[in-house]
């Protein structure tokens, strides 16, 4: 089953990726969390994609109402926790999958969010 | 147990059995269960015409598997390029054409118990999908409404379903809270069982015996953990003393007072066997150390006398062990029996200053009365019974605590 681990990022996690001395060590336990999970041998386990997503601040909120288009800055709901990327695996379980959420570098500081994929 | 009732037992036993197999392939809880129910049916037109097979299981699972694979050949032509159908159905053809059915009833106890199903309902899904109850008997028993019920267990399986919840028994390092979750749902069950203790209002009667039963499976496919073994014997002890807790009028006997000659014999030995193969393993665990505080009390029936020392250094382990503070306030009351009812109120006030939700607790205030009373203290005794009876939903229990209030 594919589900889509959705990494939500505490300030200080969102200030490491610009962070000189903390941005290294930043990408790279991400890119290790992504390694190994492509790296796990199995064959229904891997990764199907993901992105990284700049800070909460440079988000857009675009509505239609009425014919009109309504445009607000800053993220779709003010918390203190914001999406900060994705992650899309393919796993066998949920259980398989909170596995990976719970090594995912940012679920020691913030918290992941495993949401099945709809394939329907 | 007579014919009749052996043979429901039989088919319930069946039942847990055949829905694990179903729905640990389709991982679809409600379509197993549908797929069950006509095989069920099917059974109940055909038998009666050309008499029971010689393996009703076998034959109900062969009914079931066809219901359940034509369900899903349906769903897969409704949409198409689900090859995760094809091989689910392909897998539940293999290892049923094998002969020997496993017995998965455990895998489905984990999924209930998962973590990712809302914790309220995991004891009456487990009782749903492994014992087959009805919503209406699960809310009867829960105190929910019937549709209320009905709406959650639904939310709980398409949750199961959709959230993609194995059905492996995951391996014991990676137990953590599930295994717990698991006795905790059993023990629940048994505990909205317990609290009926006349067995006046039948669904809730036979609840308690149900309990006993999935620990009875639990037990029987874990035989390495300990735990099963103290919680099944836990709730035998419990059940032990079941005749002896009220009198012929109804009337709730606390424990202290009860008639020993009224416990049963045959479960307090059952009880201890249970006990004595689980320390053997030499793992303790919350279970084992209730059982054993149980099996202290139970030496009143041969020595005329509950171990006390015992029942305090147990209860101080509990408390270790849990961090609740209901097993410190039964700690302080072992206390009082054992050193004197000042000790005892000492321990008790010391705890409340450091658990406030204590004050409302019923247990705090009615332990709180009695030692005040055995002091002298009618006043205070008088408003500490005041507040058990005001926190007390029993009505037997609150006309226990209403005549020892009256008698200060």
């Amino acid at each position: 089953m594919q589900y889509a681990l959705l990494v939500y990022e505490t300030e200080t996690d969102f200030a490491a990726r610009d962070d000189v001395e903390r941005k290294t060590a930043y990408r790279a336990a991400h890119l290790d969390f992504l390694n190994s999970i492509k790296g796990a041998g199995i064959a229904i386990q891997s990764v199907v994609g993901g992105a990284g997503l700049k800070p909460p601040h440079t988000a857009t909120i675009v509505r239609k109402r009425g014919g009109s288009r309504l445009v607000v800055d800053g993220p779709y709901s003010d918390i203190k926790e914001q999406l900060g990327g994705i992650y899309l695996i393919d796993v066998a379980d949920l259980d398989a999958a909170l596995s990976w959420a719970e090594r995912c570098p940012t679920a020691s500081t913030g918290a992941v969010e495993v949401r099945p994929v709809n394939v329907d | 147990m007579n014919a009749a009732a052996a043979a429901e037992r039989a088919a319930r036993d069946s039942y847990g059995r055949l829905l694990a197999l179903l729905a640990a392939r389709s991982r679809d809880v409600a379509a197993a269960e549908d797929a069950l129910a006509d095989a069920f049916a099917a059974a109940i037109s055909a038998w009666p015409r050309g008499g029971v097979p010689d393996n009703p299981e076998a034959w109900l699972f062969a009914a079931a598997k066809r219901k359940l694979i034509d369900a899903s050949r349906r769903k897969r032509t409704a949409n198409d390029g689900k090859a995760q159908l094809q091989l689910n159905v392909e897998e539940l053809e293999a290892e049923t054409a094998a002969g020997d059915m496993p017995d998965r009833r455990l895998g489905l106890m984990f999924a209930c118990a998962h973590p990712a199903i809302e914790e309220s309902v995991r004891t009456p899904l487990m009782l749903q999908v492994v014992l087959g109850f009805s919503a209406e008997r699960i809310g009867a028993a829960f105190l929910v409404e019937p549709t209320a019920m009905g709406q959650r267990l639904v939310r709980a399986k398409k949750k199961i379903c959709d959230a993609g919840v194995g059905f492996d028994v995951p391996a014991p390092s990676d137990w953590g809270a599930r295994f717990a979750a698991v006795l905790d749902a059993i023990y629940a069950a048994y505990g909205a069982g317990w609290s009926d203790p006349l067995g006046a209002d039948p669904e809730r009667r036979g609840l308690a015996e149900e309990a006993i039963w999935l620990a009875r499976v639990l037990a029987s496919q874990l035989r390495e953990e300990p735990e099963p073994l103290g919680l099944l014997s836990l709730m035998l002890h419990l059940e032990a003393r079941r005749p002896a807790r009220r009198d012929r009028d109804g009337r709730f006997v606390p424990l202290d007072e009860q008639d020993v000659g009224l416990w049963q014999r045959q479960s307090l030995g059952e009880a201890e066997a249970l006990l004595r193969a689980a320390a053997a393993m030499k793992r303790p665990g919350r279970y084992q150390l209730e059982a054993a505080i149980q099996s202290a009390h139970a030496t009143r029936a041969w020595r005329g006398e509950a171990d006390w020392d015992a029942i305090v250094l147990l209860y101080d382990a509990l408390s270790e062990l849990t961090g609740s503070p209901v097993a410190r306030l039964n700690a302080a009351a072992a206390i009082a029996r054992r050193d004197g009812p000042e000790r005892g109120l000492a321990a008790v006030e010391a705890l409340v200053q450091l658990f406030p939700a204590l004050n409302v607790y019923q247990p705090y205030w009615a332990l709180k009365a009695d030692l005040c009373a055995r002091l002298g203290r009618g006043e205070a005794a008088a408003v500490a019974y005041d507040e058990a009876i005001a926190r007390e939903a029993d009505p037997a229990v609150r006309a226990f605590l209403e005549h020892k209030r009256s008698r200060l």
